[in-house]
């Protein structure tokens, strides 16, 4: 199997724990356990997710299948679910079904977390568009996850404050950048959006809409790291060139005084995905009806073509007796009518099925009572997300462009933001080829 | 009294000073003490705003939602929390009285027995109380797996019975409090060791074992990584756990503040409780003692 570590390596999470070794062979996991499925009493199977009320799409499942019982147990997200099952693993605890976001599952494959499911999730890859297929099969033939929900980034902005100022809704980055100098000197105290260093998933994104590819792997297993590429060198100059000029701010995203601004109108726009609303309804609640989605500007005329921000996946671990169960669990959840019905009602996610993303299911967000075609709109940008690249320590990346990018949006010095995007190269590069990986720089 | 005035004189007659404000400590201690209070009102007043007022009214200002919040938190998935608190009182209350017991058992050995191999023991034991309790967490969870008790209740309780700290005071407290003379006597009366123990030295070494409890009922209570590392099942989550799985939901699911606010002010509500009946006991401390110097 290509994207495995070849050689005996240590992981911070286990600090202080004896390192256990990790064999390059993945392998046709789940082969030798299938019989025991079939044998006789309901099957049990747990499964570990962070999204809120994954517990009630589980109990409709529960209902129509009683032989197969599972039973969700909520997790923290993020890379507080990684590390969490990479040391569950090493102790053999790995729940049967994981909910994986997909820049993590490069991560949990090379950790021997994740079972290759092929063999009974093959026939699930027509549901899906070809890009997000492609991120849970990492390239391979094998299937390590079904896709459930996608984030295809979309641009947000105030419609009423937008028309009060004779502001333009941007269509290309250069329009961008217009407006909200516009913005700024409309409305001095406010800013048409912020720079976020927190989030590195956002940033990941718009370099991914540039056409950058952090990781590829190529014959042989060599991987190579090209962070600091021409695109995304492209996205570091434009935001670093806005926060220096204070065009836009340069506070992080998801905190109370975000959340405020946000509330205040003195953000006007929110570059974001398409659960935008959903976050927007807890964190600016006296802004009903007077937002609007718009595509995300392009770097040039007339292209047609965004990235994506979160989104995740349904896992069937290598410590599962009962792959076969699980991996039809899997599929059902992310294919099946009813049960995208019940994910987007209840978990209100987007969902990553083709045929979920239209239909009656799909109502406008009650947030967005002014845009009734919301999710015609987002079902014709979702087609046009370009395909990512994730590698097996895409964690290591994030905390160094949190670390990096924080302080240089913190300096409002564009140069600084270059020298981060360095530091996010080489702190990942040095990292990758730490833990036993073939790998070169691009 | 006013809390502001802190008088130099004290009760005994003596020549005739004019009272004078010491103001150098008085400040500090208010200093002090606003630190200490000011996050615990900040709580109390977040947790009565409700979801609108949250972020926009001004942060001492009262909010009107305390009630719907309260509600709000209590019908969570069918009421989670306070299953999560059930947890936590189990793991705090049952853990720091194991180690209490643990902690009398073996800090009055080391303080009141002469045995082959005492100093080693209590030198190891010393050592314990250096390693910070993190650094063992993975190896005791790989440790339980083994054994099938990871994501079980005792998988909390265990690690939390053997506290080196409390059998290091324990056996200070036992050294000073506990008189030799006194048990001498009893053992001329007639007492098996186990009376004597549970009898005579338990209840003089009261308050020292009162102050193992608590340390250990906060300790377990706040603890984070290890219920994060050895439970899996949401329904045997402590508090601290729990309200986590609240906040961090993925970047495109809302933190939620309001719930994991109420969550902590409710938190420390059996803590509070916890400090204020227990303090009776705790100051008999230095008049405590049956042997007449």
């Amino acid at each position: 199997m290509s994207i495995h570590r070849h050689q005996f390596s240590r992981r911070s999470i286990l600090a202080g724990a004896a390192a256990v070794g990790l064999t390059g062979t993945l392998a046709a996991c789940g082969g030798s356990d299938d019989d025991s499925g079939k044998s006789s009493g309901p099957v049990k199977l747990t499964y570990w997710a962070w999204a809120p009320n994954m517990d009630k799409v589980a109990a409709i499942w529960n209902k129509k299948n009683p032989d197969i019982t599972v039973t969700v147990s909520k997790q923290a997200a993020g890379k507080d679910i990684v590390s969490k099952l990479i040391t569950a693993k090493k102790a053999g605890n790995a729940p049967d079904l994981i909910q994986v976001e997909y820049q993590s599952l490069p991560t949990l494959v090379s950790n021997d977390v994740l079972a290759d499911i092929s063999k009974y999730a093959k026939s699930a890859k027509s549901q899906f568009a070809e890009g997000l297929w492609a991120m849970v099969t990492l390239g391979t033939d094998a299937v390590y996850a079904i896709p459930q929900d996608s984030g295809p980034l979309m641009f947000f902005y105030r419609e009423d404050l937008f028309k009060k100022h004779n502001l333009t809704v941007p269509a290309t980055w250069d329009d961008f950048a217009k407006t909200a100098r516009a913005a700024k000197k409309a409305v001095p105290d406010a800013y048409l959006t912020t720079f976020s260093a927190n989030d590195p998933g956002l940033f990941a994104g718009l370099a991914q809409q540039a056409g950058a590819k952090w990781w590829t792997v190529g014959d042989g297993g060599k991987w190579t790291v090209g962070i600091d590429d021409a695109a995304t060198k492209k996205v570091t100059d434009f935001w670093g060139g806005l926060v220096q000029e204070g065009a836009i701010d340069n506070q992080p995203m998801y905190t109370p005084a975000w959340s405020s601004a946000l509330n205040k109108g003195t953000h006007l726009g929110w570059v974001s995905a398409v659960w935008a609303p959903g976050v927007l309804i807890s964190s600016a609640p006296d802004t009903k009806g007077k937002w609007r989605m718009a595509p995300l500007p392009q770097w040039s005329a007339g292209e047609d073509v965004t990235g994506s921000w979160g989104g995740s996946s349904t896992g069937v671990s290598t410590d599962s007796k009962h792959a076969e169960a699980a991996a039809k669990f899997a599929t059902w959840l992310n294919t099946d009518a009813e049960a995208l019905a019940a994910l987007v009602k209840e978990v209100s996610i987007y969902p990553a099925a083709t045929k979920g993303q239209s239909g009656s299911v799909l109502t406008a967000p009650a947030f967005f009572p002014n845009q009734t075609d919301f999710y015609d709109t987002a079902a014709k940008i979702a087609a046009t997300t370009a395909a990512s690249a994730w590698g097996p320590n895409v964690q290591v990346a994030y905390d160094t462009f949190s670390d990096a990018f924080g302080k240089a949006s913190k300096a409002k010095k564009s140069a600084q933001f270059d020298t981060a995007l360095a530091t996010m190269q080489s702190a990942t590069f040095t990292d990758m080829k730490k833990q036993g990986f073939k790998v070169t720089e691009a | 009294m006013t809390p502001l005035t802190l008088t130099a004189t004290d009760a005994r007659p003596g020549p005739a000073k004019p009272k004078r404000t010491a103001w150098v400590p008085t400040l500090v201690l208010v200093l002090g003490s606003l630190y200490c209070l000011i996050p615990v009102v900040w709580v109390v007043i977040a947790a009565s705003k409700g979801r609108s007022e949250l972020f926009s009214t001004f942060t001492f200002a009262p909010g009107t939602g305390f009630a719907a919040n309260f509600k709000e938190l209590s019908s969570y998935r069918d009421g989670i929390y306070w299953q999560w608190m059930a947890n936590s009182l189990l793991y705090a209350g049952g853990g720091a009285l194991l180690s209490a017991a643990v902690s009398a058992g073996g800090g009055y050995a080391l303080g009141r027995f002469a045995f082959k191999g005492r100093e080693f023991i209590f030198k190891l034991m010393l050592a314990g109380v250096l390693v910070p309790s993190i650094v063992l967490t993975v190896p005791q969870y790989l440790l339980l797996s083994k054994l099938g008790l990871a994501d079980s209740y005792w998988s909390m309780l265990l690690p939390s019975i053997l506290s080196p700290y409390g059998v290091y005071l324990v056996r200070i407290y036992a050294a000073a409090a506990v008189p030799g003379e006194l048990l001498e006597a009893a053992r001329m009366d007639g007492a098996s060791e186990w009376r004597i123990f549970s009898r005579i030295a338990v209840p003089m070494m009261m308050p020292g074992l009162i102050t193992v409890f608590l340390f250990q009922f906060v300790g377990i209570w706040n603890n984070f990584l290890l219920p994060y590392v050895m439970l899996a099942d949401d329904t045997k989550f402590p508090i601290t756990l729990g309200l986590y799985t609240l906040l961090t939901q993925g970047a495109s699911q809302p933190a939620l503040y309001t719930l994991v606010i109420m969550g902590c002010f409710l938190a420390i509500l059996p803590l509070i409780a916890l400090f204020l009946v227990i303090q009776r006991f705790w100051s008999l401390d230095l008049l405590s003692g049956s042997v007449k110097a």
